[in-house]
C-alpha cells in the first residue's frame, strides 16, 4: 500500500481514538449539572475521568502532530482556515485542563462552583465544534490554487456543519452518560442511566440525518454506505443496550458507531484530504486525483511509519493497563472529606 | 500592527509563558521521583512527606504547563501556515514523535501516579513516577530537536519540484549538534529552577520552624529539602555554565550574527571584550553609537573560540555577508536581530542564573555539618530567589528566539553551496495568508488574558500549598478489595 494512504488511514485511527476517548470525558464534563447535580455527585463524575482524561487528550495532540508530519499542507490549510473555531476549542481545552486540576485544591464552595461551570462550558464548546469542523472538511471549503483557505468565519456555519456539530454533541452526551452508568454506583448511576436512554435515542436521530446527508451529498465513494450502516448499527445498538440496562455493551456499541462515523468521513473524503469548493483542481489530495498532493515526502513517511509501528502498540498497551487499574466503580457514599485548605487565610 | 507582527507577539508570549512553567515540571518531576525512591529504599517518613509536599506543587504547575503546550503545537498551523507548508515535511516529524513517544507516557503515568497511591504496589507506583519523569524530559528532547532545527537546519534539502524543504536524514535531525547542546543546557537549567524551588521553600520552613521551636520534629525534613535543592542547584549550575559555553562557541559558527548582536560587537575585533553594560543606540538604527562601559578584555573572543586573542566578526561585516549569501525574495530585509533585546536578554539570562547559584552556595554554607540556620535574611532571600532561575530561563528563550530573527529558519552556513540546497526562511514569509490581523489579534489578546488570569491562580495556589507545609505522614495502603472506592483526586 502507498504510504500516503497508510497515513491517511492512520490519521483516521488517531482521530477515532480521540473521539472515542475524549468523547466520553467531554460527555462527563457536559453532564456535571444534570448527572452530577449534588456537590458529591459532581466529585464522583470528575473522579470517574480523573486518571485518564489527560491521556485521552494526547490523542488530539498526536492526531495534530501526525497531520503536521504526514500531511503538512492539510495541517496548514485546515488550522489556518478554521482559525476561529480552533481558537475557541483551544481556549476551552486550556480552561478545562486547569479547571479539572484546580477545582478541588481549595475548600470553598464558590471556588468549586465556578470551576465546575468552567468545566461544563469548556466541554460543550469542543463537543459541538469538532463536528462543525469535520462536516466542513467533508463538505469542502473555498481553497485557492496555493492551498490557502479563502472563506471567512461565517462560511463555516452552514446547515450541514451545524447538524454535524449537533451529531458530535449528541454522541458525546450519550457516550458520557453510558460511561457514567458503567463507572458509578448509587444515585449517580441511576441518573446517568436515565439520561443515557434519552441521549442515545437523540444520537440515533441526529446521527442518521447527518450521515445520510453526508453520504448522499458529499461522498466520493459508494462503499462508504457500508461505513454508514456500521455507524448506524452502533448508535442503534447503544440505544438498545441503554434501554435494556446493558451499559458495557452500550459503550462498545458507541465505540463501533464512532469507528463507523470516522470511516464514513475519511472514506467520503478519499482521495481528497480537503476538497476545494472553489475549483476541484485545487483540492488537497492524498494521491491520484487532480489537485495538490498534501502528503510529506517518501522519506518522512517511512521514518514516521517506523516510529508509529514501534510506539503505537506500546501506547495502546499502557493506556489499556491504566484503564484496567482504575476499573472499579465510584459512588457518592465513599467520597472522602475535602482538604481544609482555604484560599486567603494563612495557616499558622 | 499587521498579522505578522501579532503572530510574532503571540508566539513570543506563548513561548515565554510555556517555558516559565515547563522547566519546573522537567526538573521537579525528577526530584520528586528521587524523593519517592529514597522513601521506598529507606522507609524514612520524611521522604514520603517531601514526595507528597513537592508532588502537589508539581501537579499545580503541570496543569498550566500542559494547557499552554496545546496552543504551542497548534499555533504553527494556525498562525504560521506558510512556515508549516515549507518545513512540515521535516519539522513535523519531531513534533509528532513528541506526542507519540513522550506526551502519552507522561500524561498516562501521571494519571496513574496521582490516583494510584492505594491501587499500585510501592514498587510499581515508584516505576510509574519515573516513567512520568522520563516522559516529561523526553518531550523536551523532541521539542528541542524541532527548535534546534529552526536554529540550524540539518538533514534537509530544498526540493525545487515541490517548493519546500524535505527530509533527507532523520538521524541528522535528532542528532543535530545544536540539539545535543541545547538539550543538556535546558535540562540543567530545569534542575536549577527545580532545585531553587525545593531549596527556597525548604529554607522558608526551616527558618520558620527553627525560630519557633528548636526541637521541632519537622526541622530535619526541611533541612534535607534545603540541602538537596542546593546541591542540585550547584551541580546544575556548573552544567549550565559548561553547556552554555559550548553552545556559545557553536553558535558563533552557526549563527554568527546572533552572537555578534548579543555581544554588541559592531565592528570586527581581535581580542574582543565582553561588556557588562553598554550605552548608545542598541535598537539597531545606528550601531556605531554603541559604547561599552564595563568590559572584560578578550572574553568575547574566548567565548567564541576558546582563544582570548581571536578575531571575531562584528555585525557590520556579517550584515553585508548575509545580504549577499541569503537574498530576501520580497523586500530587502535587515539581517540584524534586535540589538537591544539580544544584548540585554543574554546578560540577564547569565545574571539571574549566577544569582541563583550564589544563593545555593549560601544555603549549603549555612546548613553545613549538621547546622540548622535560623537567619531570617536567608529565608527571605531564598524565597525571593526562587524566581531568579525562572527569569533567567525566560531571558534565555527570548535571546535564542529573538536572536534568530529575521529568519524563522536560520540559514545553515555549512550547508550553503549555491543557494539551492540551503534551507532558510524569513519570518515574514512564514505567516499564514488565510488569517487576518483581527483574528490573530483577537486570539493573542484573549489567550494572553486567560494566561494572565490562570497565572494568578497558579501563583496563589503554589503559594498557599507551600505555606501549608509538608503533610502529615500517612502510609499508603494498597487495597485489592473490589468494593473499596478508588482514591479521589478532585
Amino acid at each position: 500500500m502507498d504510504l500516503a494512504v497508510f497515513w491517511f488511514i492512520l490519521i483516521g485511527v488517531l482521530w477515532t481514538g480521540y473521539l472515542v476517548l475524549e468523547g466520553f470525558d467531554f460527555g462527563v464534563g457536559m453532564l456535571m449539572p444534570i448527572v452530577g447535580k449534588t456537590p458529591k455527585g459532581k466529585r464522583v463524575l470528575l473522579n470517574s475521568i480523573g486518571p485518564v482524561w489527560d491521556g485521552n487528550e494526547v490523542w488530539l495532540l498526536t492526531a495534530g502532530g501526525a497531520m503536521f508530519a504526514a500531511f503538512p499542507e492539510w495541517y496548514a490549510t485546515l488550522f489556518s482556515g478554521f482559525y476561529l473555531p480552533l481558537f475557541l476549542i483551544l481556549l476551552a481545552l486550556i480552561v478545562r485542563a486547569v479547571a479539572i486540576e484546580y477545582r478541588s485544591k481549595i475548600n470553598d464552595e464558590t471556588w468549586r462552583n465556578r470551576w465546575d461551570l468552567a468545566i461544563t462550558i469548556s466541554s460543550w464548546i469542543p463537543s459541538i465544534l469538532w463536528g462543525v469542523a469535520f462536516a466542513n472538511i467533508v463538505r469542502g471549503v473555498p481553497i485557492d490554487s496555493t492551498g490557502t483557505y479563502t472563506g471567512g468565519f461565517f462560511n463555516l456555519l452552514n446547515p450541514f456543519a451545524l447538524v454535524g456539530g449537533l451529531t458530535t454533541l449528541a454522541i458525546f452526551l450519550s457516550h458520557g452518560s453510558i460511561f457514567l452508568a458503567l463507572k458509578t454506583k448509587g444515585e449517580v448511576m441511576d441518573r446517568a442511566a436515565a439520561w443515557a436512554k434519552k441521549f442515545s435515542i437523540g444520537a440515533v436521530v441526529v446521527g442518521a440525518v447527518w450521515a445520510l446527508w453526508l453520504q448522499l451529498a458529499y461522498s466520493n465513494n459508494a462503499w462508504t454506505w457500508g461505513a454508514l450502516v456500521v455507524a448506524a448499527a452502533g448508535l442503534i445498538g447503544a440505544a438498545w443496550f441503554s434501554w435494556t440496562g446493558k451499559f458495557g455493551w452500550a459503550f462498545i456499541a458507541n465505540v463501533v458507531a464512532v469507528i463507523g462515523a470516522v470511516t464514513l468521513i475519511f472514506g467520503a473524503l478519499f482521495p481528497n484530504v480537503m476538497p476545494s469548493s472553489t475549483d476541484p483542481a485545487y483540492n488537497l489530495i492524498v494521491h491520484g486525483a487532480p489537485g495538490l498532493v498534501a502528503s510529506s515526502s517518501h522519506t518522512t513517511l517511512v521514518v514516521m511509519t517506523w516510529v508509529a509501528g514501534i510506539f503505537t502498540p506500546m501506547v495502546l498497551a499502557y493506556q489499556a493497563w491504566s484503564y484496567w487499574v482504575f476499573k472499579r466503580r465510584l459512588s457518592e457514599e465513599l467520597i472522602p472529606e475535602h482538604n481544609e485548605l482555604k484560599f486567603f487565610t494563612k495557616s499558622a | 500592527m499587521d498579522a505578522l507582527e501579532l503572530a510574532r507577539w503571540q508566539f513570543g508570549i506563548t513561548t515565554v509563558y510555556h517555558f516559565v512553567l515547563v522547566p519546573l515540571t522537567l526538573g521537579l518531576s525528577v526530584l520528586v521521583a528521587i524523593m519517592q525512591t529514597a522513601w521506598v529504599r529507606t522507609g524514612k517518613e520524611k521522604w514520603l512527606r517531601l514526595t507528597k509536599f513537592y508532588g502537589k506543587l508539581l501537579l499545580i504547575n503541570f496543569a498550566l504547563g500542559v494547557a499552554t503546550g496545546i496552543v504551542q503545537e497548534f499555533q504553527f498551523g494556525m498562525n504560521w501556515a506558510e512556515y508549516s507548508r515549507y518545513v512540515g515535511d521535516i519539522f513535523g516529524a519531531p513534533l509528532a514523535m513528541e506526542a507519540l513517544i513522550a506526551f502519552f507516557l507522561e500524561s498516562t503515568f501521571l494519571g496513574l501516579w496521582i490516583f494510584g497511591w492505594d491501587r499500585l504496589s510501592k514498587k510499581v507506583h515508584l516505576t510509574v513516577v519515573w516513567l512520568f519523569a522520563i516522559g516529561t524530559n523526553l518531550s523536551a528532547y523532541f521539542i528541542l530537536a524541532a527548535n534546534s532545527w529552526m536554529q540550524h537546519p540539518v538533514g534537509t534539502a530544498f526540493n525545487p519540484k515541490t517548493g519546500r524543504a524535505e527530509m533527507k536524514n532523520i538521524w541528522e535531525v535528532l542528532g543535530n549538534n545544536t540539539t545535543l547542546l541545547a538539550f543538556p543546557h535546558v535540562i540543567t537549567t530545569a534542575f536549577l529552577v527545580a532545585g531553587g524551588f525545593v531549596a527556597g521553600i525548604g529554607a522558608f520552613w526551616l527558618v520558620k520552624k527553627n525560630r519557633a521551636n528548636k526541637d521541632d520534629a519537622d526541622i530535619p525534613l526541611y533541612r534535607t529539602a534545603v540541602r538537596m535543592g542546593a546541591v542540585v542547584m550547584i551541580i546544575a549550575g556548573v552544567g549550565v555554565i559548561y553547556t552554555g559555553d559550548l553552545q556559545a562557541k557553536l553558535m558563533f559558527k552557526q549563527q554568527p550574527i546572533k552572537m555578534a548582536a548579543a555581544e554588541g560587537l559592531i565592528n570586527t575585533e581581535t581580542g574582543a571584550d565582553f561588556s557588562l553594560l553598554a550605552i548608545g543606540n542598541l535598537a539597531g538604527d545606528n550601531p556605531a553609537s554603541v559604547k561599552h562601559l564595563i568590559a572584560i578584555p578578550g572574553l568575547t573572543s574566548y567565548l567564541a573560540t576558546g582563544d582570548f586573542n581571536a578575531t571575531v566578526k562584528g555585525t557590520n561585516a556579517l550584515q553585508a555577508e548575509y545580504a549577499t549569501k541569503y537574498p530576501g525574495y520580497k523586500a530587502t530585509p535587515d539581517y540584524l536581530p534586535n540589538l537591544a533585546v539580544t544584548y540585554w536578554s543574554f546578560r540577564l539570562m547569565i545574571g539571574f542564573a549566577a544569582f541563583a547559584a550564589a544563593t545555593a552556595l549560601a544555603g549549603l554554607w549555612l546548613t553545613r555539618k549538621g547546622k540548622i540556620t535560623n537567619q531570617t535574611w536567608f529565608s527571605k532571600l531564598a524565597v525571593w530567589s526562587i524566581g531568579a532561575p525562572f527569569i533567567g530561563a525566560s531571558f534565555g528563550w527570548i535571546f535564542t528566539e529573538m536572536g534568530r530573527q529575521p529568519f524563522v529558519v536560520a540559514p545553515n552556513p555549512s550547508a550553503f553551496v549555491d543557494g539551492v540546497d540551503s534551507v532558510f526562511l524569513l519570518t515574514q514569509h512564514g505567516v499564514s495568508k488565510a488569517v487576518s490581523a483581527f483574528e490573530v489579534g483577537l486570539s493573542m489578546v484573549v489567550f494572553t488574558l486567560i494566561y494572565a488570569i490562570l497565572g494568578v491562580f497558579w501563583f496563589r495556589l503554589i503559594r498557599r500549598y507551600a505555606q501549608e507545609g509538608a503533610p502529615e505522614f500517612a502510609e499508603p495502603i494498597v487495597n485489592d478489595d473490589d468494593d473499596h472506592p478508588l482514591s479521589f483526586g478532585y
